[in-house]
């Protein structure tokens, strides 16, 4: 069987990653900060199963389910929590939770 | 193969470089199911292909399902677009995007100095991963129930509209 180059695949999860990190920094709606998290998630998943195949593993598939697990509990609770803030503050835009601040 | 790899590769990172620049949300939304998908071939044609399947009927069939039903509980509205527009201004977006740029550059040095090493092509079924699940991370599945316990009731706990509730005063005070 062919071989695909490992770097090249590790190079496309940095790429995402970065282009998650840049959005959770750069957008004020906290709806597309939760989208750029979960392009994260899928980045680092991206690696974990790439290394997992380079050993010839499964550990690498284990990893990626528990961070879909971690992923689906973390949408739950952080949408449920937007909903909560779009109510009160009738805003997704995050500069809205500046109680502390005043 | 590679050619595969090559075209889902570039898929995946204009589909996810679309996700961060759109302003309306179901766009954004649409184009992270086509990065997932892209990201799915990768994962199938790196020999993984019950977490491809995984993927695809976890991440974009009930994650992002999740999230089209709170874009339509949140009712945004028509000009939440042009609001959008006016959030994403350059000066917000330049620094952050140079400075992951600059990390993207040392990331790149580091995996092309760390040459030779590649994926083979062994297809490792649902059974051996299933076997290191339930075998050696035995615990950490035990886990992963209770977390995904705790979302579901945190979730429920969390999204529940509060009932407000007010003094007997009030109440008459507010009624006459």
């Amino acid at each position: 069987m062919s071989e695909l180059p490992l770097e090249a695949g590790l190079l496309l999860a940095a790429l995402l990653f970065l282009t998650g990190l840049v959005g959770v920094i750069t957008r004020r709606n906290i709806l597309f900060m939760l989208m750029s998290i979960e392009i994260m998630f899928n980045a680092a998943g991206l690696a974990f199963v790439l290394a997992g195949a380079h050993n010839g593993q499964a550990d690498g598939q284990v990893m990626l389910i528990f961070i879909l697990a971690m992923a689906a509990a973390e949408v739950a609770v952080g949408l449920a929590l937007i909903i909560q803030m779009h109510r009160k503050y009738n805003s997704v835009d995050t500069d809205v939770l500046s109680e502390l601040r005043d | 193969m590679n050619i595969i790899f090559y075209i889902a590769a570039i898929v995946a990172f204009v589909a996810t470089v679309m996700v961060v620049t759109r302003k309306n949300a179901v766009h954004a939304l649409l184009y992270l199911i086509v990065s997932l998908l892209a990201v799915s071939v990768i994962f199938f044609i790196s020999g993984a292909p019950f977490v491809a399947a995984l993927e695809v009927i976890v991440y974009a069939g009930a994650i992002l399902v999740l999230f089209v039903f709170a874009i339509m509980m949140l009712n945004l509205g028509a000009n939440s677009g042009k609001e959008e527009a006016k959030l994403l201004k350059p000066n917000a977006w330049v620094i952050p995007a140079i400075l992951s740029l600059i990390l993207l550059c040392e990331l790149v040095y580091v995996f092309i100095n760390y040459d030779g090493a590649s994926v083979e092509l062994r297809v490792i079924g649902p059974q051996e991963v299933s076997q290191s699940l339930f075998g050696g991370y035995m615990l950490a599945v035990e886990l992963t129930g209770m977390l995904l316990m705790a979302g579901v009731v945190g979730a429920y706990h969390i999204g529940k509209e509060k009932k407000r509730e007010y003094h007997r005063y009030l109440q008459t005070n507010e009624n006459s």
